[in-house]
C-alpha cells in the first residue's frame, strides 16, 4: 500500500516537473510567468495531501490541506478575532507608531553630519541584534493588551526604518544639491523636492523590511503573556492540545496577512516611485 | 576612524538615556518602599535607590555590567548559572543552522541560475517561504519533532536553517547574474566549460553579495535559535535564560542574557566580516 502511494507521489512529482520544464521553455506571455509557480504549488500540495493520507501520517504530526482547510473555515470567526487582536491592534499600530518615529528622527539626524556618523553604525548594528527578546520586558512594562505587542512592533522596526531613511536622504548627489542651492531653495524646499522623492527607493525598502518584521514582533511577543486571543496565543495553546490543523490554519491567516500587507506597501511604492529605473521597464 | 568620536557620544547618549528611563520607571517602587520604612527621600537618595533595586523595572546599567561579569567571569563554565555555558549552548546550535542554512541557499541558487525550470516554479516559492512567520510556529516545530523522537539540539538547528537560508539565496541569485553579458560572452570566446564559467567568473562576481548576505544570514539563525529554545521549557541557552528571567520577575537577568545575545551576534558578524577579508584577499579582490 505504502510503496504505491510514495510510487504514485513520484509519478506526480515527476509529471508536475516536466509540464514545468514544458513551460520554462515557452518564453513570453505573463500567462505562463504566473502558471510554473502555481502549477509548482498545486503540485506540492497534492503530493502533501497524499503522502499524509496514504501513509497514514497522524494529524498531530502533520495534517493534510484538506483538514487545514476545513478547520480555517470552521473557525473563520475565531480566526478574524485573532487577526484583529494581534495584526490590526499590535501589528499595525506598533507598525505605524515605528516607522513614523524613526522617519521623524532621520529628518533630524540629517541635518547634522555628527549625528550622523555617529547613529548610523550603532542603527546598523541595533537592526541586527535579537530586539525580539525584549518582548518579556515590555509585556512586564505594559500589561498583556495589545499595547505591549505594539511596543515589541515599534522597536523591531524602529531601527531597519531609521537606518533606511537616513541612507536615503544622503542619497542625492552632490552636483543636485547644489543645484538646489544655485535656485537658493529654503532647507524645506529642498527636502521636499530633492531629498525626500530621491530617498523614495531607499525608504520604501524600510517599509518593506518592517512589514515582515511587524508580524513576527506581535506574534512573538504572546507567547510571553496576552490576552485569550490573538494568533500567537491561539497558536501556544492549540500546539498543546496537538489540534495542529487549527495551528495551521493561523498559519495561513499568518500568511496571508503578511503578504497582503507587503503587496500593499510594494504597491504604494510602485506608485510613489514610478520614475525609479528598479520600477521601470517590466 | 573619524567616526569614533560620533559612535562613542551617540553610545553615551544613549547610556544617559538609560539612566535617566531606570529613575522614571523606578521610582514608584522606590517611594512605596520609603513610605512603608516612614521615611522622605531626597531627589538624590530616590535616584540612588531607583539605580540599585533588587528587581528593578529597568536595571540601570551598572546592575547590568555587574551581572553580566558575575556570570561570565565568576562562575565555572560548566556551572548552569554562567551566562558562557547557556551562550555555548546557543553559539553551537546558531553555527550549525547557519552553516547548512548557507550550504542550501548557495546549492538553491545555483541551481535556479542554471535551471530555467528552477528559476521559473522554485524563486516565487522561495519568496513566498518567507511568508510564512517560521519565529511564530517555532513552538509547533519544536513539539512536533520532539513527538517523532526529535529532541535538543535538531528542531533549533532546523529553525535557524530555515531563516538564514532565504538570504543567502536571494544574494546569491544576484550576485551570480552579476556579470555582463559582455562578460559571459568573453567567456565563451575563451572556449571555457561551464565549470570554468562558473569557478572564473560567476563565483568571483558573487562574493561581495555572497558574504553581505551571510552576515544577515548569521544574525538571523542566531534570532531563530532563540525563539527555539523558548518553547521546550527553558532548559539551556540564552533564550531560556529570557524566559527563567520573566517566569521569575528577574529583570537583570533577562538585560544580561540580552546583553549576551547581542555580544554573541557582534561576534558572529566580526567573524564573517574577518573571513570575507581572507577569501577576497586571497581571490585577489580588494588591493
Amino acid at each position: 500500500m505504502s510503496f504505491a502511494v510514495i510510487f504514485a507521489a513520484l509519478m506526480i512529482w515527476f509529471g508536475g516537473w516536466w509540464m514545468n520544464a514544458r513551460l520554462a521553455r515557452i518564453r513570453g506571455g505573463r500567462g505562463a510567468g504566473a502558471l510554473a509557480p502555481i502549477l509548482f504549488g498545486v503540485t506540492v500540495l497534492v503530493l502533501w495531501e497524499l503522502l499524509v493520507r496514504g501513509l497514514g501520517v497522524p494529524g498531530a504530526i502533520l495534517p493534510p490541506p484538506s483538514a487545514i482547510g476545513q478547520a480555517f473555515v470552521a473557525n473563520l470567526p475565531t480566526l478574524w478575532a485573532d487577526f484583529v487582536q494581534t495584526f490590526v491592534k499590535g501589528a499595525l499600530s506598533g507598525y505605524v507608531i515605528g516607522c513614523s518615529v524613526a522617519f521623524a528622527m532621520a529628518l533630524a539626524v540629517d541635518r547634522s553630519d555628527f549625528l550622523k556618523r555617529g547613529l548610523l553604525p550603532v542603527g546598523n548594528f541595533m537592526a541586527a541584534l535579537p530586539i525580539i527578546g525584549m518582548a518579556p520586558i515590555f509585556v512586564m512594562w505594559f500589561g498583556f493588551g495589545w499595547q505591549s505587542k505594539a511596543a515589541v512592533v515599534a522597536v523591531m522596526c524602529f531601527f531597519p526604518m531609521l537606518v533606511n531613511t537616513v541612507q536615503g536622504l544622503a542619497a542625492a548627489d552632490r552636483m543636485q544639491a547644489d543645484l538646489m542651492r544655485t535656485y537658493a531653495a529654503s532647507p524645506l524646499q529642498t527636502l521636499m523636492k530633492l531629498k525626500l522623492p530621491a530617498a523614495g527607493p531607499f525608504i520604501f525598502n524600510g517599509l518593506k523590511i518592517c512589514t515582515t518584521l511587524a508580524l513576527i514582533g506581535a506574534i512573538v511577543a504572546e507567547f510571553f503573556g496576552s490576552p485569550t486571543l490573538g494568533m500567537g496565543f491561539r497558536i501556544s495553546t492549540q500546539v498543546g492540545r496537538l489540534a495542529l490543523d487549527m495551528v495551521w490554519a493561523v498559519i495561513l491567516v499568518a500568511a496571508l496577512a503578511g503578504s497582503a500587507f507587503y503587496g500593499v506597501v510594494t504597491l504604494l511604492e510602485r506608485a510613489a516611485t514610478f520614475w525609479h529605473p528598479s520600477q521601470r521597464g517590466r | 576612524m573619524r567616526s569614533i568620536v560620533p559612535i562613542l557620544t551617540v553610545l553615551a547618549a544613549l547610556i544617559a538615556i538609560w539612566y535617566a528611563g531606570a529613575v522614571a520607571l523606578n521610582a514608584d517602587w522606590a517611594r512605596q518602599q520609603a513610605e512603608r520604612q516612614d521615611r522622605t527621600l531626597t531627589t538624590s537618595e530616590l535616584i540612588v535607590e531607583t539605580w540599585n533595586q533588587d528587581r528593578p523595572r529597568l536595571p540601570a546599567p551598572h546592575q547590568v555590567a555587574v551581572e553580566l561579569w558575575d556570570t561570565t567571569v565568576e562562575k565555572k563554565i560548566t556551572s548552569k548559572r554562567s551566562l558562557v555555558y547557556h551562550g555555548w549552548v546557543t553559539l553551537s546550535v546558531t553555527l550549525a543552522g547557519f552553516g547548512f542554512g548557507a550550504a542550501l541557499g548557495i546549492a538553491l541558487a545555483v541551481a535556479i541560475v542554471y535551471s530555467r525550470t528552477m528559476d521559473r516554479s522554485v524563486m516565487p516559492w522561495v519568496i513566498a517561504s518567507q511568508t510564512i512567520p517560521i519565529l511564530a510556529i517555532a513552538p509547533m516545530i519544536i513539539v512536533v519533532l520532539n513527538s517523532i523522537g526529535m529532541q535538543g539540539f535538531i528542531p533549533k538547528a532546523i529553525i535557524a536553517t530555515y531563516l538564514s537560508f532565504f538570504p543567502v539565496t536571494v544574494g546569491m541569485v544576484k550576485g551570480l547574474r552579476a556579470p555582463s553579458a559582455m562578460q559571459l560572452d568573453q567567456m565563451k570566446t575563451w572556449n571555457a566549460s561551464g565549470l570554468q564559467g562558473f569557478l572564473r567568473l560567476r563565483l568571483p562576481s558573487s562574493m561581495p553579495y555572497l558574504f553581505t548576505s551571510l552576515k544577515i544570514a548569521v544574525a538571523a539563525s542566531l534570532v531563530g535559535t532563540i525563539i527555539g529554545e523558548l518553547p521546550t521549557g527553558a532548559v539551556a541557552g540564552l533564550g531560556a535564560r529570557l524566559l527563567a528571567g520573566s517566569y521569575y520577575g528577574q529583570t537583570v537577568q533577562i538585560w544580561s542574557a540580552l546583553f549576551g545575545a547581542a555580544v554573541l551576534a557582534a561576534l558572529l558578524i566580526l567573524a564573517v566580516g574577518v573571513f570575507e577579508r581572507i577569501v577576497t584577499r586571497h581571490m585577489g579582490f580588494g588591493r
